[in-house]
């Protein structure tokens, strides 16, 4: 005989504890908040040994960096923390160590995207005063990246911007304009190819490629003090560029799932005239066995309004940890890893770009990279993507509302609005 | 099967305290110091279990009634939100972001898309991956050359990890990819939301169902094959052995199956994220909860709250009226 209460407390108890083990992903661990309170005064003069915290040293460019510091530096060593190579993962981690106030973490690499947020949590010491920072030989869209609210949070570390691929076989002068280059799609329909491609995936990289257009027309996501201010004429023109190249089939249907490698892998196939993507391309496409276009392709900045468009950018920042028992030290060492010969280093040996815009000249490296001098260009156009505490958030907005005009779920004037209506309520208003 | 474990528990019981009645004041304090043995001995079980299980799920319960750090524009800086009440619920269930209905583009805007979808993938992936669960374990259960092989091979997508998985099909449904070549079609996969979610469904299919077949081919190899030979002789068609035998002796491991499954579909993750990144309507709960943690910690418990308040529903009636005794069903055959 079995009693009411066990008739339904024994269903009750195995369905909690399936549903317990099943789902208890839980939330993470307490909410982060008002930051660094006074340990952005203390410790300004400490120095001893140090922890550097960044992702996968895949190409080997941190370790030898690191031993070359320890070696002229026998008080003030430097520890690598390696994290792993997923971008996901390493913010997750640094959030973790930045909210037990970890005062190991003294030194942080950080993408550009995450430098606003770490700062308004407080998390990151102000490079001012006695700690004070010269970004003056750095490119001004690379120092953007790592400024919130007038203050500089970071040490632009290394860069990226977008270059246009072309076929050169096929289209002697690259375009200039946008406009240009779509006139020049009948030279892709003569050929039985498709125009122009990018990254159009609903992703980040959508962002980066929605952002640029908007850029490009003069319009704004943010504006410099954080508001949205996206629905504007300007980015009406600059997102309608893109939906309407996707109505004219200028660009190819098969887009809308393009990331960076199915666009990569699409140009080094032959099957793209024009394509938008990073710098990596470059000498895949010039080396990969299965690269039809070795030897027909070339480079230009992007296509812009009337003259180069505006890049979005990508890229590391360097920063310091409010945290930090040594930041004397820190700072040293943030000099060091963006001193010209160390962002020498990291382009020959890592084929990263350098912030300093005087490297962009340099014999050794156009050699080794010869990507340089077009990059340069992209990179003094570029717009940094939105700078702010909120950036989850409003790439969320850009890419959905994005990706739905582009299929043409929604007018260019609805998607703007909605996307201005989600960036207020994601916060930037 | 589920009565009959307490049943004779309570026999044994029973049995017991007869036995004992002459002396019975020892045997109450046999059974104490055994009580206290019994609590020692499960201690650390306990401990571990509320250390890794409750802890985490009780806190997550307080965070959800707590605001998200908010940015004070005065400073730029955030600053902690203080008590939420049941705010960070209404943002969800009512899809409200600061007093506004959410606009498309916010994760607001997603939660009962994300709750229909993570239903319909559960719904369709389960029935599909039990009809060829089951005809996979009838087929594995019968004797042939090389049986031990195919089972061993049909184990293989089971074994591959989802992420890896995932990635297979990401690049089989690519717009260049096999999927396509193959049929000489153009379908854009991962591109529109009906082939974006049929994607998503063959490949968990794909992945899942030898789980299924195995956990029926442990049911069905319960059945005494003294069953069968009595109804041949009855002159029972295939067809009525199937539903008159297999099918009611082979229910209380089919409905575990199922609800295991049920489960754990409803709290798909990987394969959705990396291949559409939850992109085109195939955002599921368990997304929404990783895309929220992004944005902020508290509304993303909340989120999981209500993930764990459903996942709990449907175990419910699982359990209570599909009569799916997950535990009386390991007990039982654990004793055969």
């Amino acid at each position: 005989m079995r009693n009411t209460f066990s008739k339904y407390a024994a269903p009750l108890a195995t369905a909690s504890v399936l549903a317990l083990a099943l789902s208890a992903c839980g939330g993470g661990s307490s909410s982060g908040g008002g930051g660094g309170g006074d340990a952005g005064s203390q410790n300004l003069d400490g120095r001893g040994p140090i922890t550097y915290v960044q992702g996968k040293d895949n190409s080997n460019v941190v370790r030898p960096l690191v031993d070359k510091w320890n070696a002229a530096h026998p008080n003030e060593q430097v520890t690598f923390k390696e994290q792993s190579d997923q971008a996901d993962q390493q913010h997750d981690d640094l959030v973790q160590h930045f909210q037990a106030q970890d005062a190991n973490y003294d030194v942080v690499d950080v993408d550009v995207i995450w430098t606003a947020e770490f700062a308004a949590k407080g998390w990151l010491q102000p490079l001012k005063d006695k700690l004070s920072f010269d970004t003056s030989a750095m490119l001004p869209a690379t120092v953007k990246t790592a400024t919130y609210n007038g203050t500089l949070y970071a040490a632009p570390q290394t860069s990226d911007g977008g270059l246009l691929y072309y076929r050169k076989d096929l289209v002697p002068n690259p375009p200039k304009t946008w406009d240009e280059m779509m006139s020049m799609c009948s030279i892709a329909k003569q050929n039985n190819i498709s125009c122009y491609a990018g990254q159009f995936a609903q992703y980040e990289g959508l962002t980066v490629n929605a952002a640029e257009a908007i850029n490009t027309w003069g319009g704004k996501i943010v504006d410099d003090s954080g508001k949205a201010v996206v629905n504007s004429p300007e980015s009406k023109a600059g997102l309608g560029k893109l939906v309407d190249a996707f109505k004219s089939g200028n660009i190819a249907q098969q887009a809308i799932t393009y990331q960076e490698e199915q666009s990569r892998q699409a140009f080094e196939n032959g099957q793209l005239l024009f394509l938008r993507n990073w710098p990596y391309v470059y000498n895949l496409a010039k080396t990969d066995g299965s690269s039809k276009v070795k030897d027909t392709f070339g480079i230009a900045p992007l296509p812009g309004k009337s003259g180069p468009g505006a890049s979005s950018l990508g890229g590391h920042n360097v920063a310091m940890s409010v945290y930090s028992k040594h930041k004397a030290t820190a700072l040293d060492f943030m000099k060091f890893m963006t001193s010209a010969e160390t962002e020498k280093f990291y382009a020959t040996q890592g084929s990263l770009a350098p912030v300093l815009s005087n490297l962009y000249s340099d014999a050794d490296l156009t050699a080794k990279l010869p990507y340089l001098p077009t990059l340069l260009t992209s990179i003094q156009n570029a717009v940094p993507r939105p700078v702010t505490p909120f950036y989850p958030a409003v790439t969320k907005a850009v890419e959905d509302n994005a990706y739905a005009a582009l299929k043409g779920d929604k007018s260019v004037d609805q998607a703007l609005s909605d996307m201005q209506s989600a960036l207020q309520a994601a916060g930037a208003k | 099967m589920s009565t009959e474990v307490p049943a004779r528990t309570q026999a044994k019981a029973a049995s017991t305290s007869r036995h004992q009645m002459p002396g019975r004041e020892s045997a109450d304090r046999k059974q104490v110091t055994q009580g206290r043995w019994a609590s020692v001995l499960l201690a650390p079980t306990l401990i571990l279990l509320a250390v890794v299980i409750i802890y985490p799920v009780v806190n997550a319960i307080i965070m959800s009634f707590q605001k998200d750090a908010g940015l004070d524009t005065a400073t730029g800086f955030f600053v902690q939100g203080g008590a939420a009440g049941f705010d960070n619920y209404a943002h969800w269930i009512a899809q409200q972001c600061n007093g506004v209905a959410c606009p498309p583009g916010t994760l607001g805007s997603q939660f009962w898309g994300a709750m229909s979808t993570t239903f319909f993938f559960a719904i369709v992936t389960v029935a599909l991956e039990t009809v060829l669960g089951f005809w996979m374990a009838i087929i594995m259960a019968r004797t042939f050359r090389g049986r031990s092989i195919v089972r061993a091979a049909v184990l293989v997508p089971w074994a591959i990890p989802t992420a890896v998985t995932a990635k297979l099909w990401f690049f089989i449904f690519a717009f260049e990819g096999i999927a396509n070549k193959l049929f000489g079609q153009q379908i854009l996969w991962t591109g529109s939301e009906w082939p974006a979610r049929w994607a998503i469904i063959i490949s968990d299919v794909w992945k899942t169902t030898p789980f299924m077949a195995l956990l029926i081919l442990a049911g069905l190899q319960l059945i005494p094959d003294e069953v069968y030979e009595a109804a041949k002789v009855d002159g029972a068609s295939a067809w009525q052995r199937f539903t008159q035998i297999t099918l009611p002796l082979v229910r209380p491991a089919l409905m575990v199956a199922i609800l295991f499954r049920m489960l754990d579909a409803l709290r798909m993750f990987d394969l959705p994220y990396i291949m559409t990144q939850g992109g085109n309507n195939t955002t599921t709960l368990s997304i929404l909860v990783v895309d929220q943690i992004r944005q902020g910690f508290n509304s993303a418990a909340a989120l999981s709250t209500i993930t764990f308040l459903v996942i709990f529903i449907v175990a419910f009636i699982f359990v209570r009226f599909l009569g799916a005794n997950a535990v009386g069903a390991a007990t039982s055959s654990g004793k055969k």
